[in-house]
């Protein structure tokens, strides 16, 4: 379960990943402790920063991706001029880690900071219970590795705790995490104030997930957040300001980005057979059916439930800048929604890109269907008019082409 | 009978702006006992031929009302959807989509303590053709039949109702659950509802990627269900790690993908649909043989 918790949190969704220093900012504002240090995108200012803080250093590449240490972008350094060289490596390098696909990512920004003395890693984290409709703090000793690893090689290593959203975390909750976690003295009495800082940060921000991995006990019995995760809710911007703008372009695919300021739910994917659909889970099946048809579906895209004209011309304009598009399945469920409107939109939307030259199938169904269809097929232009769902999504394959 | 929305069901509707009012009216044409809306501050105002409350409390007292109907905006929904259950509703479909987790979370444990059923969110509502509708479907693709239908989705839902109608079915109630992570009513949840509902013969399901609600339905109809249940769940050909439009539809950690979920449904004894066209003719086949 704690890898389906953990793992779906982590990836919900592109846009709501935050870096690990705009974290370690919330983290401040909320008082869970983590090392000085700051993010830049020079290597010289990574030097100026450095020379501000105790060394020794750690320079850490900001990617929305975990394992970033093995790819090599995360450097330590004995001195300022030292952490200006790793962030000089580090910077501009395409990272590629198990999280980022084969592609890599190109690092952008670099997060420089004091090294800790580690006496020991542990791993500390929030997330929304789906099940039982609670958040859970998990909770492990086995701090500083794949805590999805943990679960599944060791999972009575994992203790979880949750919390009834009316009452909210209580402090003997957080005392019981940090006994589990053999946590003694002046740092049993810290982390039971990060776990409940961590959960008041959780609940105030709105967030999916929150996770310190490793939170350490340095040394000198002090807790530290060594890294930080965290995943906003994109629903709750409305009453958080800042949010929208930890965005980072950078980290998303240019389409998705395009796409998203419209407020169309677009995903690309690898084939040739884009998709043009009202509603997600229509939009899944469409794709579902184009694969046992025997051929791939370049893309997710839902117009939303009312598929406006101008929804539907800015869908479409999406779909042909996709060069591997070979031909567009247009699958639209007439409800509230007319089919003959939804057919006007996708006509002008046509006229006024001009220059369409991929065969375009149009399966239109439900409320004025018949209309919808009338329209197209007046229109002068050329549509493959199918009624059937099956034989709309086998005509498209064959058009572009099979698979 | 059919469920939750019967001939007993009296309801109002919370947020009568543009849309709640378009879609009032056609619950009205259909035939559905709207009794009140709930206008604050324009208690008395009329829409629709409908009186308004400033209160869900006062709503309840004065049309003896016991169900609402939901389109208020993603931030005042759980304010709404609260007042409701406070007001020991019997049934609440909230419409409204973009509804933050952390303000379910608090409705759900509400929701655990009282006698009131919710569905939704972000859902196209609930229908019992030939008795009324509080949702936003549209009417023609359904008829009184013996079919219950359950979904997280809602154009799919509507593509699923038609081929059951083409087939020359129809259905008892059609309920749509919502595609948030979390939702009011589950699979299972409705599932239990069709068991113990003299008017419904069988069941189709519509799951899709994502948590473990379909798997969670597959263990209760392998213990308890007693009529027969088609299924299908789309997102086969979704990737891992990417949201599907529905918050709650993503494959995680390698979990929540389709093919679990197909085997999870089949190894109950579910007829599962691999292709979303066939979902009508297998439900024919299942109840005619």
């Amino acid at each position: 379960m704690i890898k389906t918790l953990v793992g779906e949190a982590r990836q919900r969704g592109v846009r709501l990943k935050i870096h690990e220093f705009q974290a370690k900012e919330l983290f401040r504002k909320y008082d869970i402790p983590v090392p000085g240090g700051r993010a830049t995108s020079s290597a010289e200012e990574t030097r100026h920063i450095a020379e501000s803080i105790p060394g020794p250093y750690v320079v850490k590449a900001q990617i929305h991706a975990g394992g970033r240490g093995k790819g090599g972008g995360i450097k330590l350094a004995s001195d300022p001029s030292q952490a200006e060289l790793a962030a000089k490596q580090i910077l501009g390098m395409n990272l590629v880690t198990h999280q980022t696909g084969p592609e890599g990512k190109i690092v952008k920004k670099v997060l420089v900071e004091s090294a800790s003395d580690i006496a020991r890693e542990i791993y500390l984290g929030a997330v929304i219970d789906r099940e039982l409709s609670q958040v859970v703090i998990i909770s492990s000793t086995e701090g500083g590795m794949e805590i999805e690893a943990v679960a599944v090689k060791t999972p009575e290593k994992i203790h979880k705790t949750w919390i009834d959203p009316a009452v909210g975390l209580m402090p003997f909750q957080a005392r019981s995490i940090c006994f589990g976690l053999g946590l003694t003295g002046q740092a049993h009495k810290d982390g039971v104030t990060c776990i409940q800082n961590l959960y008041r940060m959780f609940v105030s921000e709105d967030l999916t997930l929150a996770e310190i991995n490793p939170l350490v006990v340095t040394k000198d019995g002090k807790i530290l957040a060594l890294d930080a995760k965290v995943n906003l809710d994109n629903d709750a911007f409305f009453r958080h300001k800042g949010h929208a703008e930890l965005r980072d372009l950078n980290e998303e695919d240019p389409l998705e980005v395009e796409a998203s300021k419209h407020n169309l739910n677009y995903i690309k994917l690898s084939g040739s057979v884009g998709c043009m659909v009202n509603g997600a889970g229509l939009a899944m099946a469409t794709m579902d059916l184009i694969k046992l048809s025997g051929g791939s579906p370049a893309n997710f895209l839902d117009v939303g439930g009312t598929a406006s004209s101008e929804a539907v011309e800015k869908a479409f304009r999406i779909l042909m800048m996709d060069k591997s598009v070979k031909c567009v399945l247009i699958n639209i469920f007439g409800g509230i929604v007319r089919c003959d409107r939804v057919a006007t939109g996708v006509v002008e939307a046509i006229r006024n890109i001009g220059n369409v030259t991929v065969p375009i199938v149009a399966r239109l169904e439900g409320t004025n269907a018949k209309e919808g269809i009338e329209i197209l097929q007046n229109s002068g232009l050329e549509f493959h008019t199918i009624s059937g769902f099956k034989e709309a999504a086998e005509k498209a394959v064959q058009l572009a082409g099979g698979a | 009978m059919s469920i939750l929305l019967t001939g007993e069901t009296r309801a109002i509707v919370q947020g009568l702006g543009k849309e709640g009012q378009f879609h009032a009216e056609r619950m009205l044409q259909y035939g559905t006992k709207l009794v009140g809306g709930i206008r604050p501050g324009k208690a008395g105002e009329a829409v629709l031929g409908l009186p308004a409350f400033n209160t869900v409390e006062d709503a309840v007292t004065e049309t003896g009302a016991n169900a609402s109907i939901i389109f208020v905006p993603a931030q005042f929904a759980a304010d709404a959807a609260v007042e409701a259950i406070e007001a020991k509703l019997d049934l609440i479909v909230l419409i409204t989509e973009g509804i933050p987790p952390l303000d379910m979370l608090k409705i759900k444990q509400l929701l655990k303590r009282s006698k009131t059923r919710l569905i939704g969110p972000n859902c196209p509502g609930i229908i019992t053709p030939g008795i009324g509708k509080l949702g936003i479907m549209p009417v023609e693709i359904y008829r009184p039949g013996k079919c219950g239908l359950i979904s997280r989705s809602g154009t799919l839902t509507y593509e699923v109702a038609a081929q059951i109608t083409n087939a020359g079915l129809g259905q008892s109630t059609c309920l749509g659950i919502g595609g948030d992570p979390i939702i009011g009513t589950t699979h299972k949840d409705a599932l239990e509802l069709f068991n113990n509902d003299p008017e419904t013969d069988m069941v189709a399901l519509i799951g899709e990627i994502g948590g473990s609600d379909e798997e969670i339905a597959a263990k209760y109809i392998k213990k308890y269900m007693k009529k027969p249940v088609v299924a299908f769940i789309a997102g086969s050909t979704a990737p891992p790690g990417k949201r599907m439009g529905h918050a709650g539809a993503i494959i995680a950690g390698g979990k929540g993908t389709a093919a679990e979920k197909k085997e999870a449904l089949r190894n109950a004894g579910v007829t599962v649909c691999d292709s979303p066209a066939d979902i009508g003719i297998a439900a024919k086949k299942v109840l005619e043989g």
